[in-house]
């Protein structure tokens, strides 16, 4: 089992003609994801050889849907079309958005979210986030298919290659799956949200939740761990170094005044029992201590 | 991108939102000529990215042009928390008759806009907010829908304006409305927005901070940037595209992507207990690429810094290919030359990390140490600075 993407998540690209798109639709396929076709406004009608796999091309997402049966779409497109290539999905109903994208101005990554909710029916992933995979089933974005197999951990993080790092270090006991969020402002799918779905998936048994400085979202799970969740969590927070007022390369990973510091996450998710390593080798022993593995 | 008063002002002016005559100096000169051409008393007010500038003497009024004059002499130069004073504005004085406040912002944690408005405003608003809430109206603004005039009248109804500058206020959020949202703001600040005796709405101090991700739309915002705060090396590594911010240690970092940089940062400084205390010389994130040329950029500026002891890289190879980079650093090192002299220690994992072991080992660099693990490559970093 897994959580948001399964054996039955038919994919398309919404910028797969583009050279992001193409590079990381033809790893999604080597991987196993079903790319079902892509979208990309004023080719519709094209048919593109991705390694003999012959993709139909649409101009919007409703075509594209009403063709192939997708229920994923992931989004390649550049922060300038960004915004459209979303709203399209949305508009379409699509159940399930990645946003790959990074450099979204957070206007644009605003109002999708707020259109979404009004909306109601989808759910959006990212911006500026590596995906997520379920090792062995799916993989939605760019996270390497490589590094480890299905297994019982679920991870959350904000950070694409931290996310990676802890796939590694833990590659011998398998991800249900792995789900990067994105480290940018205004996120479509939250730490609770992931938490939440892995709680309730019979397959997950141990979670590991990567945060970093910025904003207050890890607080808020701490809060929802100790209310909702009963499986063991253990964390992990980077940033302790950053100074105030910097922005390091996260949008989001900026500290102001005292809130979102590194410190004050971390103190929020012991308060809530979840163990916090210092270093995401130690995070991992942590891990391996509680599984007994 | 946060800017100054002045930067705003001006904004404001641009979108119709009511401020005094204004005019910037950076000499004694200056200011004078600026007094003499607004007339009247003016209001003297150093330029810098930091609050309580009032409080620390920032902040003059001035009888006449001489008056501005001495007042700019003794305001440009000062060191106001850390910030040298390098223009001051030159404002008309205004008679106050009450201090307002309002905001509007982008609220992270619950993914949307919020105004903050309040008839208690002035220097003490952050007092107001922790001691007295109920004085500070917050009222969310959907990011689909904005500000429109009927939202404006909520809001100003909710923060209990009086009656006789109703009409004003909400004029004036309406147009901060339009700031924010066409110059791709994060926040839009007017602390205080006055009412003067004469009955009318200004914003006499603003702050504005912009995304740096809308540049691309924003073409006009480049002209804002303010060159001479920028660290020299920060200065050279953004002309190279880099992703770099100057930090006060011995460990030169370089690595792939934010959070693992991050994480890096924290290791060193972690291990560094164990060596004198020894810590992280800067954030250095050469992203996705990381071919030869942006390893070769990202170890010159690292060597450049005089601070720096020992280079900690430290690669995941997720899309990056380890032998890519290990060719990266081979090759940064023989573009380098003789201007490498700092010990470096590679962590590589991940995607083709083998091959890229063995490039590196094969090269046999002098100045090269190879580390199984991030935990070992930090101790080892630490240890070599503190040598």
């Amino acid at each position: 089992m897994s959580i948001f993407i399964n054996d039955a998540s038919k994919v398309i690209v919404q910028g797969m003609t583009g050279s992001e798109g193409t590079k990381h639709t033809r790893r999604m396929l080597a991987s196993g994801t079903k790319i079902v076709g892509g979208v990309t406004p004023g080719k519709g009608g094209q048919v593109v050889d991705i390694d003999g796999h012959q993709l139909p091309v649409f101009n919007t997402v409703v075509e594209a849907m009403s063709a192939t049966g997708a229920n994923v779409s992931v989004v390649f497109v550049p922060p300038k079309f960004a915004k459209a290539a979303v709203i399209d999905a949305i508009d379409a109903t699509m159940p399930l958005v990645v946003v790959i994208t990074e450099g979204i101005p957070v206007h644009d990554s605003a109002s999708f979210y707020a259109y979404s909710q009004l909306q109601g029916k989808t759910q959006i992933i990212g911006p500026n986030c590596p995906g997520l995979i379920s090792p062995g089933t799916s993989n939605v974005g760019i996270i390497p298919a490589d590094i480890t197999g299905a297994g019982p951990i679920g991870l959350v993080s904000k950070s694409g290659t931290l996310t990676y790092q802890m796939m590694y270090e833990l590659r011998d006991i398998g991800f249900s799956t792995a789900v990067g969020i994105g480290g940018d402002p205004v996120i479509g799918t939250t730490h609770i949200d992931c938490l939440r779905a892995f709680q309730d998936d019979p397959e997950t048994t141990a979670i590991v939740m990567i945060g970093e400085i910025g904003g207050d979202a890890e607080e808020r799970a701490a809060a929802f761990i100790a209310e909702y969740v009963t499986k063991p969590v253990v964390g992990y927070v980077a940033g302790f170094t950053a100074p105030e007022g910097k922005t390091m390369g996260h949008a989001g990973a900026i500290v102001s005044g005292s809130s979102g510091t590194a410190q004050g996450k971390k103190d929020a998710l012991e308060a809530a029992g979840v163990k916090v390593g210092q270093t995401p080798s130690e995070t991992a022993r942590l891990l391996r201590a509680i599984m007994g593995r | 991108m946060d800017l100054f008063e002045y930067q705003a002002r001006d904004i404001f002016e641009k979108h119709g939102v009511p401020v005094l005559a204004a005019a910037i100096a950076t000499t004694a000169d200056e200011a004078e000529k600026a007094a003499t051409t607004i007339g009247g008393k003016v209001v003297v007010k150093a330029q810098v990215k930091v609050g309580g500038r009032g409080k620390a003497g920032g902040v003059k009024l001035a009888e006449n042009p001489q008056d501005a004059r001495e007042k700019a002499g003794a305001i440009l130069g000062m060191d106001i928390k850390g910030h040298t004073v390098r223009t001051v504005m030159i404002a008309a004085a205004a008679p106050i008759e009450a201090e307002y406040y309002l905001s509007i912002l982008l609220d992270r944690s619950n993914r949307t806009f919020l105004v903050m408005a309040s008839v208690s405003g002035g220097m003490d608003i952050e007092e107001v907010a922790r001691t007295a809430p109920e004085k500070l109206a917050k009222i969310p603004v959907s990011a689909v829908d904005g500000i429109s005039l009927a939202k404006a009248q909520e809001i100003v109804a909710a923060a209990a304006f009086p009656a006789d500058v109703a009409e004003q206020v909400a004029n004036v959020l309406l147009k901060l409305w339009d700031v924010f949202q066409s110059e791709d703001a994060t926040l839009v600040e007017v602390n205080p927005l006055v009412k003067t005796s004469d009955g009318k709405i200004i914003a006499l101090d603003g702050k504005v901070t912009l995304d740096e991700n809308a540049d691309f739309r924003q073409p006009d915002h480049k002209t804002l940037v303010d060159l001479e705060a920028e660290n020299p090396l920060e200065a050279a590594a953004k002309e190279k595209g880099l992703n770099y911010v100057k930090l006060d240690g011995q460990v030169g970092i370089i690595g792939n992507g934010a959070g693992l940089v991050m994480s890096t940062l924290d290791v060193v400084a972690y291990a560094g207990e164990k060596h004198g205390g020894v810590r992280p010389a800067n954030f250095l994130d050469i992203g996705g690429g990381a071919s030869a040329q942006i390893m070769a950029d990202g170890l010159s500026i690292i060597l450049g810094d005089v601070d720096v002891k020992s280079v900690f890289v430290n690669v995941f190879g997720g899309i990056t290919a380890c032998d890519a980079v290990a060719n990266g650093i081979v090759q940064a090192l023989e573009l380098l030359g003789p201007k490498a002299t700092k010990p470096i220690v590679v962590r590589l994992d991940g995607n083709n990390v083998v091959e890229g072991r063995a490039i590196l080992a094969k090269a046999a660099h002098p100045l090269v140490e190879q580390a199984d693990t991030m935990d070992g490559a930090a101790n080892r970093a630490a240890e070599l600075a503190a040598k």
